[in-house]
C-alpha cells in the first residue's frame, strides 16, 4: 500500500520535462494521471528513483480538430475524450473506448497518453490507436517526431519512447462515418479486458487486439483476409494468427484465441465489413 | 402458524415489531463519523508491520534484523526466535472435534519453520505506518523451501507432509452414520442412483474492512486496552488472558465500528496477540492495520472441501437414503473453529427432504495454504450446495421436473416437528409453500416455455433456470449441544436491560454487531414490550467491560439467541416495574396492563403510572414494597433449546452466451423463511447480501494457488468481488412460519441467502447448458470453464457418433 | 514537500513527503478518517473523494499531485441535514456495516453530478468501481435511485 520513496519533480513546462527526465536517468519515471504507475508503486512493483511530475501541463490537455484527424493532447483525460462532442462526432470509437476504460474514478484521473505510453497489452486505447492507424507524437531533448502507431509497441510494455522522451499527441484519422465496433470481453466492468477487439471499416479494415500478445497488436491475418475479400466469418478464422496469447489467472492462451475469433467476427459484422 | 398482517395499535405490544423502521445505527456511517479501528488515533501510537513468509512452506534458516533496526523511526524488531518465550500458550483452537485430533502448534510469529504465506516470520515496530512499511521490507529472511502440499487429495496421501511432527497430514476423522446398515440396504435396492462429487473452491471472504487492532497499555496500572476489528471481543478477551498470560481482568476488549466480518473476524489472530504482547514489552500504544493483499494470505478463509454424495431413490425418485464423504482442507493450522465447520454441514446434507437413511463421514487434512474457518454458513452452504446440486442429477436420472422431484420428497408440512435422520429436530417448516411462491414471482411455466423457444431457435444466448430449496440450522446454539460435539464454548447469549431515572433505557447485549443493525433491531425488540419509542432506547455493545458476558456474533444467531435474551431481559424488568407500579396504584399486579409506556388498572384507566415514573421510584427508592431492592434492571443469560430452522426456496434465471461461455444473472428471485421478522428492511438486506456472496461462489470468486503454494489472487484485481455492474436487482419475498422454540418465534437470516443461492445459480447454469450435453460443471462456473465443458461434451458426443 | 489545498471548503497547508498518498493525508495528516482504505490495488473505491466535483480513488494519488486542488471528503458532504444522497442511503437501506460507504456515497454524488437521471443499468454502470460486501448492491441502487428523484440534487459543494 505504500509506495517506496522517491525523489519528486514537477515539470513547470514540456522542455522541463524532458530536461529532468534525461537527469534522472534510467530509474526516472513520468508520472501524468499515475493510474498505471502508482498502483505497481503501491505493491512496490515499482520503485521509480525520480518521477517527473507533468500533471500540471495543462497545454497539453485538449482536443484539436486538425482537417482530416483529430488531435488529442497526451494529458486528456479519459472522462474527457469520452465526453467531448467532436470526438464523439470525428472519432466515435476513440470516445466509445475512452468510456469503457477502468471504472468512473479511473476515468477521472486517467490520460490517454499515459495509458498509451505504458504500452500494457490488456489497455483499450492502444487497440484503439492500432486500428484507426493513429499517429503518436513523441518530444525529446532534440525535438518533435512522429510515430506510426503501428510502430509504437515494441514489447512488454515496451514502446519507441526513448527514456527522455515524452508522448504529447495522439492524432487519430477522422472516421468520416465508417462503421466501427469495439467488444471487451471481460468478467467484471472494472477489469481489463482477457480480449478485446477495436475494428473499423472505411473501405480497408483496422483491426486490432486487446490482450492478445505481449503487446498490443493488429489482427493481421484478419485485415488481410478481409482486403482478400473474406466474410466476417472467414476472416475472423485469422483473428489469432501469429499471436501468441498470453496465459493466466483469467484465460488460457487457448480460450483467447477462441475469444478472438468470436468477438472479431461480432466486430466485423457489426461494424457491416 | 399465525399470519402476521394482523395490524397493532401503536403504543401497545407488538406496535414495533415487524415495521420497516430505518437504522439508527446510519448517519454516522454515512457522515464518516462512525470510528474503525484504524481511524483511532493516539499520540505516542507505534505501527506494527509483519514480515511474512515468502515460501509456502520451508525452514527458516535465517532472519536478519540488522539493517531493518537501523532504519530511520524504528523502535524495535523481533524475529520468532526472539518472542518464542513470550507466549503463555500458543494459538487457540477451541474446537477439538475429536479426542485424537492432530494439531500442529501455532505461535504468533513462526520459530522454526513456515507452512503458508501468511505466516509472520518477523515483526517491526515504528513510529510511523511508512517506517514500519520500510523496515520489514529490510528484513532478510533465508528459508530452505519443501514442498507445497496444494492438492486435498495428494494432501491425504502424506507424500509431503505439511508438520513432519505429526507424521500424518490427517487431523481427524468425524462420522455421522445413526445406521449403517439401512444405508447400505437402501442402496442396494435402490431404483435410482446418483454418484457425484463436488468440488467446494477456496473462497477469500473478503470483508471490505480489512483486520486491524489496537493496543493501549496503561503500564503503572497493568491494564490493557485492546481495539480489534472483530466479531467477538468476549471470546478474545478470554483468549488473549490465556495466550498471553495477562490476567483476564487486566484486559478490556473493544470492537469499535467493524466492517464486515461474514465469519473473518471470528477469530483469535497471531496480530491481535502479537500487538498485546509488543504493547507490553515496549509501554507503548501499538496498531496494526492489514493491508488487502496481507488479507489475502493472513486471514482465514472459507470453504475448501471435496465432497462424494450418493443418492438412492425408489422408482418414483423418493429419495431412500444419503451417503456423504468429505475431504476437508484445514490449511496449514487449525485456527478458532477451523474443524469444525465441515461438521456444521454434517446435519444438513438431507436438506429439506425426508430422508429415512443416512451416513456422513469427513476426513481433514493440513495442507500448506491459509487456514480455512468459518466463512458466512460455514458448512451448510456446502451441504445444500452438495444436496441440492444432487437433487438436480436425481430428476435428471428419473426424468422429471427439478420443482417435481423436489415435491416428492419435501419433509410435509404436517411431519413437524421432524425428527431429522442426522437426529435434529426441526421446529417449523413450510417448504411447498416457500417453493410455490418463488415459482410464482418467477413465472416458473413462462420462463420455461422461453427456454424451449429459445432451445428451438438455436439462439446464441441461451436460458437457464434453477432452483435451490433449503433449510439450515443456525442461532448457535444449545450449549449442550455444542458440548457434545467438543466445542469448548456455550451458545448462550446475555442481556441486561436497565430502565433508568430519567424514563431512558439501556439495554447491554453480549452480541457483537459489524453491519447487522443489532442497535436498530434490539432497540425494537425492547421497545415493542414496552410499549414505547425505540428512540428512547440505548443498546450498548462490544465492549467487555459496559458488556462484561457475551458469546458474540456469528451463525446467524444474533437474534435467536441474543435478541431474545433481550426479549427475555425486558420482560423481566417489566416485571418488576408492575410490582413498583401496583405497590404505587395501590392495585393488583395482575390487573395492570402496559400500554403508551404506562401502566393502567385494567377498567380504571385513568388510574395510571408512566413507566419513567416508575422508574423514578425505583432509583429513588424512597417508596418500594417492602424488602424489593432499588433500581430497574434485569440480566438474562438465555441458552437456547434447539438451533433455529429457517428455510426458502431460490430461483436462478441465467442467460448463457454459448459462443463465449459467459454466463449472465438475468433474475434471481428469493423466498426465504426466517419466522417472525423484527425489521423487514433489515431482513431484506441480509438477504441480498448472503444471495451475493452465494452467487459469486458460483460464479467468479475462487482463491487459486499455483503448484509452489503461491496464491494467484491475493489483490482486488484477481479476485474476483462483483461490483453492482455484474449482478442485477432481486426479486423477495418471504413467507413466515414462527420458530416454536423462542419466545419472538424468529429464525437467524444471517446465512439463508448463500446458502440457498450458490446451487441455484449452479444448477441454472447447468440447465442452460444441459442441451449441450454437459451435465455438470465445477464452481466458479468461468466462462473458459465452460467453454471447455460445451467443447468436451461436443467432442465426446462427436466421438460416440462416429463409434 | 509544501502542498496547500483545499478540503471541504477550507485551506489547508502541510509538509509531506512526495510518496505520501492522498487518502493518507486525508486520513494521517488532517485526521479526516471517514474516508476508508480497501484494498491496495484501486480497485474497491472505498478511498473516493471528490476532486474538482469530479470522484477519484485517493489511494491513487499524491498529496503532492493534489497540491491545489479542491477536494470534498464525506466529511464535507452533509451540513445540518444530511445530503440528499446521504439521505437516501439511509432511507433505502443502502448500507449495513458502512466500510463502503462513504466512497460509495460520493461515488453516487458525482456519478448524479453527471448523469442527473441515470437509469438503473446506468447507475450499476456508474459505481462498477466501488466493492461493497454486504449489500448485494440492491439497496445501493436503490438509493442512487431515489436520490435522482430527489429534485434537484445539489452538486457537491466545491469550496470558492
Amino acid at each position: 500500500m505504500i509506495p517506496s520513496s522517491f525523489e519528486y519533480r514537477r515539470a513547470s513546462s514540456l522542455a522541463e520535462a524532458i530536461t529532468m527526465l534525461g537527469e534522472g536517468g534510467d530509474d526516472a519515471k513520468l508520472l501524468a494521471g499515475g493510474h498505471s504507475l502508482l498502483p505497481l508503486m503501491k505493491l512496490r512493483l515499482a520503485s521509480p528513483t525520480v518521477l517527473v511530475d507533468i500533471g500540471r501541463l495543462r497545454e497539453l490537455s485538449y482536443v484539436r480538430d486538425g482537417g482530416d484527424h483529430l488531435a488529442v493532447g497526451a494529458l486528456t483525460r479519459h472522462a474527457d475524450v469520452h465526453n467531448s462532442d467532436v470526438v464523439g462526432r470525428e472519432v466515435p470509437l476513440l470516445a466509445h473506448v475512452a468510456g469503457q476504460i477502468g471504472d468512473p474514478q479511473v476515468r477521472h484521473r486517467g490520460t490517454i497518453g499515459g495509458s498509451i505510453a505504458h504500452g500494457d497489452p490488456a489497455s483499450d486505447l492502444p487497440a484503439v490507436c492500432l486500428a484507426l492507424r493513429a499517429t503518436l507524437l513523441l518530444a525529446g531533448p532534440s525535438g518533435e517526431r512522429q510515430v506510426p502507431a503501428i510502430e509504437f509497441f515494441t514489447g512488454f510494455l515496451e514502446t519507441a519512447l526513448a527514456r527522455d522522451e515524452v508522448l504529447t499527441e495522439i492524432r487519430f484519422p477522422k472516421l468520416g462515418g465508417a462503421r466501427w465496433s469495439f467488444q471487451k470481453f471481460n468478467v467484471r466492468a472494472q477489469d481489463w479486458a482477457i480480449v478485446g477487439v477495436a475494428a473499423v471499416r472505411n473501405g480497408s479494415a483496422g483491426v486490432a487486439l486487446v490482450n492478445m500478445a505481449d503487446r498490443p497488436v493488429l489482427a493481421t491475418g484478419v485485415e488481410a483476409a478481409l482486403a482478400a475479400g473474406a466474410s466476417p466469418e472467414e476472416a475472423a478464422a485469422h483473428a489469432s494468427d501469429g499471436l501468441e496469447p498470453p496465459s493466466d489467472v483469467r484465460a488460457s492462451g487457448e480460450y483467447r484465441r477462441h475469444l478472438a475469433t468470436v468477438l472479431v467476427r461480432r466486430a466485423l459484422e457489426e461494424a457491416g465489413a | 402458524m399465525t399470519a402476521t398482517e394482523a395490524t397493532t395499535a401503536p403504543g401497545s405490544a407488538g406496535a414495533v415489531l415487524g415495521t420497516r423502521r430505518l437504522r439508527t445505527e446510519d448517519p454516522p456511517l454515512l457522515t464518516g463519523e462512525s470510528l474503525f479501528v484504524a481511524d483511532i488515533k493516539l499520540s505516542g501510537c507505534l505501527h506494527l508491520a509483519l514480515v511474512r513468509s515468502t515460501v509456502a512452506h520451508g525452514r527458516i534458516l535465517s532472519v536478519d534484523l540488522g539493517p531493518a533496526k537501523s532504519m530511520p523511526g524504528v523502535v524495535a524488531a523481533f524475529s520468532g526466535a526472539d518472542l518464542k518465550d513470550a507466549w503463555a500458550a500458543p494459538m487457540p483452537c477451541a474446537w477439538p472435534v475429536t479426542a485424537d485430533m492432530l494439531s500442529p502448534t501455532h505461535l504468533p510469529l513462526a520459530v522454526e519453520t513456515v507452512a503458508y504465506l501468511g505466516d509472520a516470520v518477523a515483526a517491526v515496530v515504528a513510529e510511523s505506518e511508512y517506517a514500519a512499511r520500510d523496515a520489514a521490507d529490510a528484513v532478510v529472511v533465508e528459508y530452505d523451501p519443501l514442498p507445497a502440499v496444494i492438492h486435498l487429495e495428494d494432501a491425504l496421501s502424506d507424500r509431503n507432509l505439511v508438520h513432519e511432527e505429526l507424521g500424518t497430514n490427517s487431523s481427524y476423522t468425524w462420522e455421522l452414520s445413526p445406521d449403517p446398515v439401512a444405508v447400505e440396504a437402501a442402496f442396494a435396492a435402490a431404483a435410482h442412483t446418483v454418484s457425484k462429487r463436488y468440488v467446494q473452491q477456496r473462497l477469500i471472504p473478503s470483508a471490505m474492512e480489512p483486520r486491524g487492532v489496537l493496543v493501549v497499555p496503561h503500564p503503572y496500572g497493568g491494564e490493557y486496552t485492546v481495539y480489534s476489528a472483530t466479531q467477538i471481543p468476549h471470546i478474545l478477551k478470554i483468549m488473549l488472558a490465556i495466550t498471553t498470560g495477562i490476567p483476564e481482568t487486566s484486559l478490556r476488549v473493544i470492537a469499535p465500528s467493524v466492517g464486515g466480518g461474514f465469519g473473518s473476524k471470528l477469530n483469535v489472530y497471531a496480530e491481535e496477540i502479537l500487538a498485546v504482547v509488543l504493547a507490553q514489552r515496549l509501554r507503548r500504544p501499538i496498531r496494526w492495520v492489514e493491508e488487502r493483499s496481507e488479507n489475502s494470505v493472513a486471514t482465514i478463509q472459507g470453504r475448501g472441501q471435496i465432497q462424494h454424495i450418493d443418492l438412492a431413490a425408489d422408482s418414483g425418485g423418493k429419495i431412500t437414503a444419503i451417503r456423504v464423504k468429505l475431504l476437508a482442507d484445514m490449511g496449514a493450522y487449525l485456527q478458532l473453529v477451523t474443524p469444525g465447520v465441515p461438521l456444521l454441514g454434517a446435519f444438513l446434507y438431507t436438506g429439506v427432504y425426508d430422508v429415512p437413511a443416512y451416513s456422513f463421514s469427513c476426513t481433514s487434512v493440513f495442507t500448506t495454504m491459509t487456514p480455512t474457518d468459518a466463512y458466512r454458513g460455514a458448512g451448510r452452504p456446502e451441504a445444500t450446495y452438495a444436496i441440492e446440486r444432487a437433487i438436480d442429477a436425481l430428476a435428471a436420472e428419473v426424468g422429471v421436473d427439478p420443482v417435481e422431484i423436489r415435491r416428492r420428497n419435501f419433509v410435509r408440512e404436517e411431519q413437524f416437528p421432524y425428527a431429522s435422520v442426522a437426529g435434529l429436530v426441526y421446529d417449523t417448516g413450510r417448504y411447498a409453500l416457500a417453493l410455490d411462491k418463488a415459482l410464482d414471482i418467477a413465472g416458473y411455466q413462462g420462463l420455461r416455455d422461453e427456454q424451449a423457444r429459445r432451445r428451438q431457435a438455436g439462439e446464441t444466448k441461451q436460458l437457464g433456470i434453477g432452483v435451490s430449496s433449503y433449510m439450515e440450522m443456525c442461532g448457535l446454539a444449545p450449549s449442550r449441544v455444542l458440548g457434545s460435539l467438543n466445542y469448548t464454548a456455550g451458545g448462550w447469549e446475555a442481556a441486561t436491560v436497565r430502565l433508568l431515572p430519567t424514563g431512558k433505557v439501556q439495554v447491554v447485549t453480549g452480541t457483537s454487531p459489524h453491519g447487522q443493525g443489532h442497535e436498530t433491531a434490539w432497540a425494537m425488540i425492547a421497545a415493542d414490550r414496552l410499549t414505547m419509542s425505540p428512540d428512547d432506547i440505548e443498546v450498548i455493545h462490544s465492549d467487555t467491560a459496559m458488556a462484561p458476558y457475551g458469546m458474540d456474533t456469528y451463525g446467524s444467531r444474533s437474534l435467536p439467541v441474543g435478541g431474545v435474551a433481550v426479549a427475555l431481559a425486558t420482560d423481566k424488568v417489566i416485571d418488576k416495574a408492575r410490582e413498583i407500579a401496583a405497590h404505587l396504584l395501590e392495585a393488583a399486579a395482575e390487573d395492570l396492563e402496559l400500554t403508551d409506556g404506562s401502566f393502567r388498572v385494567k377498567g380504571s384507566p385513568t388510574m395510571e403510572v408512566a413507566l419513567g415514573a416508575v422508574a423514578f421510584e425505583a432509583f429513588s427508592a424512597h417508596n418500594l414494597p417492602d424488602g424489593m431492592e432499588p433500581n430497574l434492571e434485569a440480566s438474562v443469560h438465555y441458552d437456547p433449546p434447539n438451533f433455529s430452522f429457517p428455510f426458502g426456496t431460490h430461483i436462478a434465471v441465467v442467460e448463457l452466451d454459448t459462443d463465449t461461455g459467459q454466463v449472465r444473472l438475468n433474475r434471481y428471485i428469493a423466498v426465504d423463511d426466517c419466522g417472525n421478522q423484527v425489521n423487514p428492511l433489515i431482513v431484506e438486506g441480509q438477504v441480498h447480501g448472503g444471495i451475493v456472496q452465494g452467487v459469486a461462489q458460483a460464479m467468479w470468486e475462487e482463491a487459486l494457488y499455483d503448484d509452489d503454494g503461491n496464491l494467484l489472487t491475493s489483490t482486488m484485481i484477481d479476485y474476483l468481488v462483483p461490483a453492482a455492474s455484474e449482478l442485477p436487482s432481486f426479486e423477495t419475498a418471504s413467507t413466515i412460519t414462527p420458530s416454536t422454540t423462542n419466545v419472538l418465534g424468529v429464525k437467524g437470516v444471517g446465512e439463508a441467502g448463500t446458502i440457498g443461492s450458490a446451487p441455484a445459480v449452479m444448477n441454472a447454469i447447468v440447465d442452460a447448458l444441459s442441451p449441450f450435453g454437459v451435465t455438470d460443471l465445477d464452481m466458479p462456473a468461468t466462462p473458459e470453464r465452460i467453454w471447455r465443458a460445451m467443447a468436451q461434451a461436443s467432442a465426446m458426443a462427436q466421438a460416440e457418433g462416429e463409434a | 514537500m509544501r502542498v496547500s489545498l483545499t478540503v471541504n471548503g477550507k485551506l489547508r497547508e502541510s509538509e509531506v513527503e512526495p510518496r505520501l498518498l492522498l487518502v493518507h493525508f486525508l486520513r494521517d495528516v488532517l485526521g479526516l478518517t471517514g474516508t476508508n482504505i480497501g484494498c491496495d490495488t484501486s480497485s474497491c473505491g472505498a478511498c473516493t473523494v471528490l476532486i474538482g466535483g469530479d470522484s477519484v480513488k485517493s489511494c491513487t494519488m499524491l498529496a503532492v499531485q493534489a497540491d491545489g486542488t479542491e477536494i470534498t471528503t464525506i466529511e464535507g458532504l452533509a451540513g445540518e441535514a444530511l445530503h440528499p444522497v446521504q439521505e437516501a442511503f439511509r432511507q433505502n437501506h443502502g448500507l449495513q456495516c458502512g466500510y463502503c460507504t462513504p466512497g460509495m456515497v460520493m461515488a453516487a454524488a458525482s456519478l448524479l453530478a453527471e448523469q442527473p437521471h441515470p437509469s438503473e443499468e446506468e447507475v450499476r454502470a456508474g459505481l462498477e468501481g466501488n466493492l461493497c460486501r454486504c449489500t448485494g448492491y440492491h439497496n445501493i441502487v436503490k438509493s442512487v435511485l431515489a436520490a435522482a428523484d430527489m429534485a434537484p440534487v445539489p452538486a457537491p459543494a466545491v469550496a470558492s
